[in-house]
């Protein structure tokens, strides 16, 4: 699936994606995925679109672990967020829910740019530039998290954490 | 081969030789989650279709967030925790009990533990010796229900520390130092392993605060070994039998070592809005402060408050700053009503407010407003953290809290010292 680029700079944290106000939302997930990245980009919720990429810099998704922040990504329709790095807790929490977090040069990704992402291949095709990126292959616990559909049903499936790799 | 810290306590855990880089399977011994995290981690050990957990009794929900609750949906929140324990046998610390890691530090963790918690500052438990570390809900409801958790064994930084800490120098300022010179990614996916004859000698209100801020710069765990100071804090908890030595092997492999010489470093400041921006005070300048805040997972103990209490001992704040206390636990708070420390601050012209996070996440009891800076003795600082996008929080250790807020500025706890 195709989608649109969002650029988000460097040092981007859990609370630039979900502020810590907006706590007494959380069980109220439609209503706090609403808010996602509001002081960075005032009605982003409103403008994204199924599919689209969020595409940042370095130290994705510092701070505090509330998966929060990994959940409204998910719940506003994007396909991946691509950052060159991210911060522990939050790399999990993207794959627990069945979001992947793919590590990559995103300096050759720009606003708007439209790309498609080929997760086994280890690459993401940019079609504005005409250009094709690769990463490195996802870690293999990462990647069965990611085919079982999340943490939960992986446990659902197996009645057990099966990941000794 | 020798192994680090965090390799013993997961290969003790998982039953088997695991080294850096490794997927282990460990059992947990300590599992938690705030008011915040905890609904979402219940709501998840539902879905997997979970009727209980592995080991209630230790297994924790902290009401410390929004304690009390300043909002009829986190009242629910709470009322939503208290039930499934009801149910399911699981401890409830209450509001007013205190934070999380602090509670844990008193009346839980014990030295070669595995500690997982839904909150990213559970590596506080580090200062005691454990393998602590946060997760987000999932993971955490998956540790509660089946008493387990998936964990890759970080590599490990050793950060050695040498030498007689300077008159005004502290804990928060060490750890300031050291994110100020690798970043806040700069251990991202390791562990950091403090060492040294300064952190020999640092009491365990100091240690806490560094493990504390060991996730600041992107850390797994921050460890320490467990010692005399840490035998003591047990006594004086109440829980001598819960000691146990917990040390790395002499010959352990790190990926590198940091070394830092205390007799070098000076009160530090995290300038907004990110924990790394770090200034000494001599070069901070001048900046004026509307709140000062004391108190959190960072530093509010019963060391810090008397710290900032001396300070403040027979002087009054500057009548255009307020300052907001909060003791880390309800233990915390008897012991500094006791002593006389909170009197001190008090009559100094302090605000006190229940055990808990209070004002640190922004939700209650000192939110900021547009413009307002704070100087706050909390362990992170991003934009909007404490209220408004437009405000500033500036950290630095309760000495400085002190000073602060006395001057009306940031200032230089060491003249007061
Ligand atoms: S005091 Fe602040 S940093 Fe510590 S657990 Fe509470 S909200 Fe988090």
């Amino acid at each position: 699936m195709k989608g649109r680029v969002w650029k988000f700079g460097d040092a981007i944290s859990t609370d630039h994606i979900i502020p810590g106000r907006y706590f007494y939302l959380r069980s109220n997930l439609p209503e706090l995925s609403k808010h996602i990245m509001e002081y960075e980009r005032p009605d982003f919720s409103g403008e994204v679109s199924h599919g689209d990429f969020i595409v940042a810099g370095e130290n994705f998704g510092q701070g505090s672990s509330r998966e929060h922040a990994a959940i409204v990504i998910k719940m506003n329709g994007i396909q991946a967020v691509l950052a060159k790095s991210f911060a522990r807790i939050f790399y999990r929490n993207c794959f627990n829910n069945g979001l992947p977090a793919v590590i990559c040069d995103t300096e050759k990704f720009g606003e708007g740019d439209v790309l498609e992402l080929f997760l086994e291949e280890g690459r993401i095709v940019n079609y504005s530039r005409d250009e094709t990126v690769s990463f490195l292959p996802l870690p293999p616990v990462m990647k069965q998290i990611l085919s079982d559909g999340g943490l939960v049903e992986h446990v659902k499936k197996y009645g057990n954490i099966r990941l000794d790799f | 081969m020798g192994m680090t810290l965090a390799e013993k306590i997961l290969s003790e855990h998982s039953g088997k030789e695991v080294r850096a880089g490794e997927i282990a399977v460990v059992k947990v011994d300590l599992a938690y989650a705030q008011d915040g995290t905890g609904p979402l981690a219940v709501r998840k050990i539902q879905e997997m279709g979970f009727e209980k957990v592995s080991n209630p009794q230790k297994t924790f929900f902290f009401l410390d967030h929004a304690a009390p609750s300043p909002r009829f949906e986190l009242s629910n929140d709470h009322n939503f925790l208290r039930e499934f324990s009801e149910r399911t046998g699981c401890q409830v610390s209450e509001v007013g009990y205190g934070i999380s890691h602090q509670v844990v530090a008193e009346k839980e963790v014990k030295p070669g533990e595995v500690v997982i918690g839904a909150d990213s500052h559970t590596c506080t438990g580090g200062a005691l010796g454990a393998f602590a570390t946060g997760a987000g809900s999932t993971d955490v409801a998956v540790a509660m229900a089946l008493g387990k958790i998936w964990l890759r064994v970080p590599e490990t930084l050793r950060v050695v520390v040498e030498g007689e800490l300077p008159v005004g120098v502290y804990g928060k300022d060490i750890i300031l130092h050291l994110i100020g010179r690798i970043g806040a990614a700069g251990a991202t996916y390791k562990a950091l392993e403090f060492t040294g004859d300064t952190i020999g000698r640092l009491e365990m209100a100091g240690r806490m605060t560094i493990a504390n801020m060991a996730v600041e710069a992107g850390a797994k765990v921050g460890t320490f070994s467990s010692d005399e100071i840490t035998r003591d804090w047990l006594n004086r908890m109440g829980r001598p039998g819960d000691f146990k030595k917990s040390t790395p092997d002499p010959d352990a492999i790190y990926e590198k070592t940091i070394e830092i010489d205390a007799r070098t470093l000076s009160p530090t400041i995290a300038c907004p809005h990110q924990v790394d921006h770090i200034r000494t005070i001599d070069e901070i300048g001048e900046v004026r402060v509307d709140q000062v805040y004391l108190g959190t997972s960072c530093n509010g103990r019963l060391e810090d408050l008397r710290v900032a209490a001396n300070i403040l001992k027979g002087k009054k704040i500057h009548p255009k700053t307020r300052m907001i206390v909060t003791p880390g636990s309800r233990l915390v708070y008897i012991e500094a009503l006791k002593d006389g420390t909170m009197e001190t601050l008090i009559e100094a012209g302090a605000l006190t407010m229940p055990p808990g996070c209070g004002a640190c996440v922004g939700l209650h009891e000192g939110v900021l407003g547009d413009g307002e800076v704070c100087l706050a003795t909390q362990p992170r600082n991003f934009k909007g953290r404490m209220g408004s996008p437009n405000s500033f929080i500036y950290l630095g250790s309760p000495a400085m809290a002190g000073a602060t807020a006395i001057e009306g500025k940031i200032a230089d706890p060491r003249k007061y010292l």
